[in-house]
């Protein structure tokens, strides 16, 4: 009886264990339109709705324990809003002379040909669903194919970059946030105040580069493979780059999109470590837009 | 220890329900930049209360749905959560810890394996990350909310398991405190 009892609790384990290593080995092979990646899609369909229910039935519980986090963090916050507030009348007036000299450029080299925002129809999405691990960077919205959604379609928060769609199912789709590891965005460093007298000697500025993540981290990012020759300093502010000119692939993401503003800056001649915090505050996401090209656009 | 038919439905039902609280809610809610993950503490007292088989069960099935519901590379929670659930089932089964804050120890453990053995997977899949401060953080912080959760997880599994425990081990004890007197039969007079 006793063998019994143990030779079939080590046959459960071993069983659980092959068939968790199967499943890894049998994901890592199968492309996205795999069987696997299917059950996921269609698990994702069967539970978006409860998600979405729970979601909403759980929001003041949620927001009784957030608030005791929030009562926590908002000390320090509030001063570093007031120097930012600070810090942005100061540019405030420089913005005004750029946006100015902005419209006049863009009309002398026909802007027209680039991707702009207004191309695109945004729909308005709740997260539903987020991975307990910094490990996975991705939320799960309530708006799927049927409301316009395809893969890889930008989404952002207020004016800030949040990621892109990575699957999508009729009513649900998963969003991979920029902190992700898979995530790289091509982008362009704009110098504070760019446009002003003062920063008149930064002929070198306009460096661009890849947003990449340090994983285990989502408040942090990293610009990689920053362009020789052009200086990067603390307090600039980096946005999308879009798709260069001439260039053989499109980029996924419209120009100019905020993402972050640069932290920190190393620079020992050979390399450069540019953090960026990201504007967007991706672990408080609530609701965020979908940049669509309308219902019946090519995916 | 078997299950019964009822005891499996129960615990049917508390994965899925686990599951859906942990991604809809818990993960949403962060604490000093900390977001709890339930589901190895559910895991741990599954294993706790119904022994190892039960445990490495729940910890697969609750391992499954959430890598199913957040499209993660389907395996590893399972993997992980599976050690979890054995584990700890092995250790009531050999040493039967009677101690009232047993399962706040065990609920420590458990996020411990459950965090370092994530990301020991997640390093062994490629995923190049460095050892920060930030890292070491969510994990100290992910252990003193599993500290903080661990004693009511482990009273409300209790709770949704019932009667249905097919080897309860306070009605065990309780029953021999009955049968001997309150003693052991070596130290009977």
């Amino acid at each position: 009886m006793y063998d019994k009892t143990v030779r079939r609790r080590r046959a459960v384990l071993l069983l659980l264990v092959g068939l968790s290593l199967a499943l890894l080995t049998a994901y890592f092979g199968e492309s996205r339109r795999g069987p696997l990646h299917s059950v996921q899609r269609g698990v994702l369909e069967a539970f978006s709705p409860i998600q979405e229910g729970a979601n909403r039935a759980l929001t003041p519980v949620r927001d009784l324990i957030g608030w005791f986090g929030d009562t926590f963090e908002a000390k320090g916050e509030r001063d570093s809003l007031r120097a930012e507030l600070d810090r942005l009348r100061q540019e405030g007036v420089a913005e005004g002379v750029a946006q100015a000299q902005n419209r006049e450029l863009k009309a002398a080299l026909d802007y027209s040909s680039q991707l702009e925002l207004s191309g695109f129809q945004p729909v308005t999405a709740r997260v539903i669903a987020r991975p307990p691990t910094v490990w996975f960077s991705t939320i799960t919205i309530d708006r799927g194919s049927t409301a316009g959604i395809r893969r890889d379609a930008p989404v952002v928060s207020g004016e800030a970059l949040v990621g892109k769609v990575s699957e999508v199912s009729a009513h649900a789709a998963q969003v991979t946030l920029i902190t992700d590891h898979t995530s790289s965005v091509t982008a362009r460093v704009i110098p504070v105040g760019a446009g002003r007298i003062v920063r008149a000697s930064r002929a070198d500025s306009g460096a661009t580069g890849i947003v990449q993540t340090r994983v285990g981290d989502p408040g942090e990012l990293v610009l990689e493979f920053v362009s020789e020759g052009k200086s990067v300093f603390r307090g600039d502010r980096v946005a999308t780059a879009g798709t260069s000119p001439g260039s053989r692939f499109e980029s996924l993401f419209p120009v100019g999109i905020a993402i972050g503003e640069v932290t920190k800056v190393d620079d020992d001649g050979a390399s450069r470590d540019v953090r960026l915090r990201p504007y967007a505050d991706l672990r408080g996401l609530e609701f965020v837009l979908v940049l669509t090209r309308g219902p019946g656009s090519p995916s | 220890m078997t299950l019964s038919a009822r005891a499996t439905a129960r615990l049917v039902a508390l994965a899925m329900v686990t599951v859906i609280v942990q991604i809809a809610a818990l993960s949403q809610v962060l604490f000093l930049g900390v977001g709890a993950d339930v589901s190895p503490l559910v895991v741990m007292a599954v294993g706790f209360l119904a022994g190892s088989v039960a445990g490495a069960l729940t910890g697969f099935g609750v391992g499954l749905l959430v890598d199913l519901t957040l499209f993660q590379t389907l395996g590893v929670s399972s993997l992980v959560l599976t050690a979890v659930g054995y584990g700890v089932g092995r250790f009531r089964e050999l040493r039967d810890p009677a101690h009232a804050l047993a399962p706040l120890a065990l609920g420590v453990a458990a996020t411990a394996v459950a965090q370092i053995g994530f990301a020991t997977i997640q390093f062994l899949l490629g995923v190049d990350a460095p050892l920060s401060s930030v890292l070491a953080w969510q994990i100290l912080g992910a252990l003193a909310l599993g500290a903080l959760l661990a004693l009511p997880v482990h009273a409300l599994v209790r709770t949704v398991l019932g009667r249905d425990l097919p080897d309860d081990p306070r009605s065990r004890r309780r029953l021999r405190a009955y049968t001997t007197g309150g003693l052991s039969p070596i130290s009977r007079p």
